[in-house]
């Protein structure tokens, strides 16, 4: 018999019971909770007059709305408020976890997570996010639901779901000096397409994801759902461990002990059969920068604008040049002659430190470039925040002339104040260049760090190896 | 939740691959605490030509007339046909909520992403996947059809057009099950609650430390 996958071996793990048709019981570890996607499900419950299962394995903290700045006079957008303020009632009311605005804990609810050490290996994960994905760098089997399933969580502990199939990304070799995980995970959607994974777990593997931090891998999972996936992972392994112990929610002393035996088996047998493998390798990848409305229209900065007169596939040619046109982008236009009016360093994506301590080496000693209207940087939680200001960085960026903000989504989806007017070009450390994602109109360039605060600096596009 | 009937209803095309839920929802309407409310909205930055905010009048805005839900007898469709991956993107069931809204009962595309096909059924709204051949067929029909009518019968798994073609969908059995009863997941899910107890006492003393 072949041995199992890591998917395998978590899915068992949870499996409370199963119909012949396979439609399963799953049950559910932790569920991170925030005020956009939960106050329906919290409804839902009442209406039905249901408790809820297990309150314990919920998190839950404000995000998506929160401002960045002026924190002292609080949400000023009422309907925003409301939002919130619902969310901190119904915790307040069940008597839950939750990191309200101004507690130092409280930030993107992907990044908190696995900073509590909420988030632990083997651990079944949910939110109604999409990008729970992230989650995924610690050997946990982490996904996105919608608001009825959320529901479900809390009323049951469990979700009704059926096994996906097993794909594994393999990335060998080492990266060139300078790339990073976005890179990476932009260069993979690039070449599997933002529908590749559909249907799939895909676990990463190979020298350059293993040679990642967590900060790396939590990019690398985050967009799994950019590549069509609802689940990514990696293998736990002694990063994995460095990263995890310590931390508040994590297992301390005896039961940590009791814990890393059994995380010990978190990985793929030797001989564990895929449904579908990918091989990259790691040395083709070169700093990636998006041109279209969606992920997947993605190129390395050196290279041009695609033109759409060569895609032999109709649709996908039609599909490009609705993408040209939104983006206001002409075909065969050089990346990195292409200008940007603002800069977004921040994002479940990437907004961790390793981040900002990527984006400060670039910008330290240097100046945004006059023609760059906006340039930001919002970090991931507020411990995150107080870390950057003691290690300076703060002092770095705002001398180089970008603000420095208070945690949240933010420029992300734009659900605050925080967002791109119509027809303004955005180098953006986020997820998704969606059509109006940042704001109506907004063009988004999806980059890492380090290639964002390159923009900054030059004020359009550029290889920050050659900066 | 209410059951899905047989019907016929106008199909309306939108020819795009790789439609994504902010495109189908905008975020400015994800801070309603509410389930209801979402059709107007219902693709706003396509539908619409001027910015759109929560709480607006709607009628006083201003309509694309060029998109196809702005027109007759498009304005009244149930049946909604795109292309690939449809609904990528966020986990938002207010995008379900907004088709639903608007009065979409269901879409037919060669894919969808997955957790907006998850969320559909948790809705009442079905999802229908066709190979692109047939999804091909049904644009052109559009193009050049006065009669933009489809059948949906979920019961016999099958699409049929104005002239009586037949085109036949798969659909898992659990899902058709729940759909045409109407049934609420959480009920089914409660029946089996002893079972759920059960598992938790074996897994925490297999895992103490996530007690």
């Amino acid at each position: 018999m072949a041995g199992k996958t890591l998917y395998d071996k978590i899915w068992e793990l949870h499996e409370v019971r199963r119909d012949d048709d396979g439609t399963a019981l799953l049950y559910i570890d932790r569920h991170l909770v925030h005020e956009v996607t939960s106050p329906q499900a919290f409804e839902g419950l009442e209406i039905a007059q249901r408790s809820l299962w297990r309150k314990r394995s919920i998190l839950a903290v404000p995000d998506h709305n929160v401002p960045t700045t002026g924190l002292e006079l609080g949400i000023t957008d009422p309907v925003a408020r409301l939002q919130v303020d619902t969310l901190n009632q119904n915790c307040d009311k069940y008597g839950l976890t939750e990191f309200k605005m101004g507690d130092v804990r409280q930030g993107i609810v992907h990044v908190i997570g696995p900073e509590q050490g909420a988030t632990l290996p083997g651990m079944t994960v949910v939110c109604g996010d999409s990008h729970t994905s992230t989650h995924g760098a610690f050997a946990a089997l982490a996904f996105g639901i919608g608001t009825s399933e959320v529901e479900h969580v809390m009323a049951t502990q469990c979700l009704i779901q059926k096994k996906s199939k097993n794909m594994r990304v393999t990335v060998d070799g080492k990266v060139a000096e300078g790339i990073t995980a976005k890179d990476i995970v932009l260069h993979i959607i690039g070449e599997i397409g933002t529908a590749g994974g559909t249907g799939c777990t895909i676990e990463f593997a190979g020298e350059a994801i293993t040679n990642l931090s967590m900060e790396g891998r939590m990019t690398v999972c985050n967009m799994t759902i950019e590549a069509g996936a609802r689940a990514g992972l990696i293998a736990c392994d002694q990063t994995t461990l460095d990263y995890v112990r310590g931390r508040p929610f994590a297992p301390q002393g005896e039961a940590w002990e009791q814990a890393i035996t059994c995380w010990a088996d978190l990985h793929s047998d030797a001989d564990a059969v895929f449904d579908r493998e990918v091989v990259i390798d790691a040395q083709d990848i070169a700093p990636q920068v998006t041109w279209g409305t969606s992920p997947e229209m993605v190129c390395a900065v050196h290279q041009r604008v695609p033109d759409p007169a060569q895609e032999p596939d109709p649709i996908k040619a039609g599909g490009m040049q609705n993408a040209l046109d939104y983006m206001g982008l002409k075909a065969n236009t050089p990346l990195d002659q292409v200008f940007v009016d603002k800069i977004f360093i921040g994002s479940c994506t990437n907004s961790r430190i390793e981040d900002l301590r990527a984006a400060a080496s670039v910008v330290k000693g240097r100046k945004v470039a006059d023609s760059v209207k906006l340039a930001m940087v919002v970090p991931g939680s507020g411990l995150i925040k107080q870390q950057a200001e003691d290690e300076g960085l703060d002092r770095i960026f705002i001398e180089a002339g970008f603000e420095w903000r208070e945690p949240g989504c933010s420029m992300c989806l734009g659900m605050n104040a925080d967002q791109l007017g119509s027809g303004e070009r955005c180098a953006s450390t986020s997820n998704r260049n969606f059509e109006g994602r940042q704001g109506q109109g907004g063009r988004t360039h999806l980059v890492s760090p380090a290639m964002a605060a390159a923009a900054a600096v030059k004020g359009h596009f550029t290889d920050v190896r050659e900066l | 939740m209410e059951k899905f009937e047989k019907f016929t209803g106008i199909i309306a095309g939108i020819d795009r691959p790789n439609i994504d839920t902010d495109a189908i929802i905008p975020k400015q309407y994800l801070k309603s605490i509410k389930r209801s409310g979402f059709g107007v909205n219902l693709f706003d930055a396509w539908r619409y030509l001027d910015p759109g905010e929560p709480g607006q009048d709607h009628s006083r805005r201003r309509i694309n007339p060029d998109f196809v839900l702005n027109k007759d007898p498009f304005k009244d469709a149930q049946i909604l046909l795109a292309r690939e991956n449809f609904a990528c993107g966020s986990s938002r069931e207010h995008a379900v909520w907004a088709l639903l809204d608007f009065g979409i009962k269901a879409v037919i595309a060669p894919s969808f992403a997955d957790i907006f096909y998850n969320n559909s059924f948790k809705n009442g709204l079905l999802p229908i996947a066709l190979g692109s051949e047939l999804v091909d067929q049904l644009f052109s029909e559009l193009e050049s059809n006065e009669d933009c009518q489809l059948s949906i019968d979920l019961e016999n798994q099958v699409v049929r057009n104005a002239s009586g073609t037949e085109m036949a969908f798969e659909i898992e059995e659990f899902r058709k099950y729940c759909l045409l009863n109407g049934l609420d997941d959480i009920g089914l899910t409660m029946q089996h609650a002893e079972t759920i107890k059960a598992f938790e006492q074996q897994y925490y003393e297999k895992l103490p430390w996530l007690k």
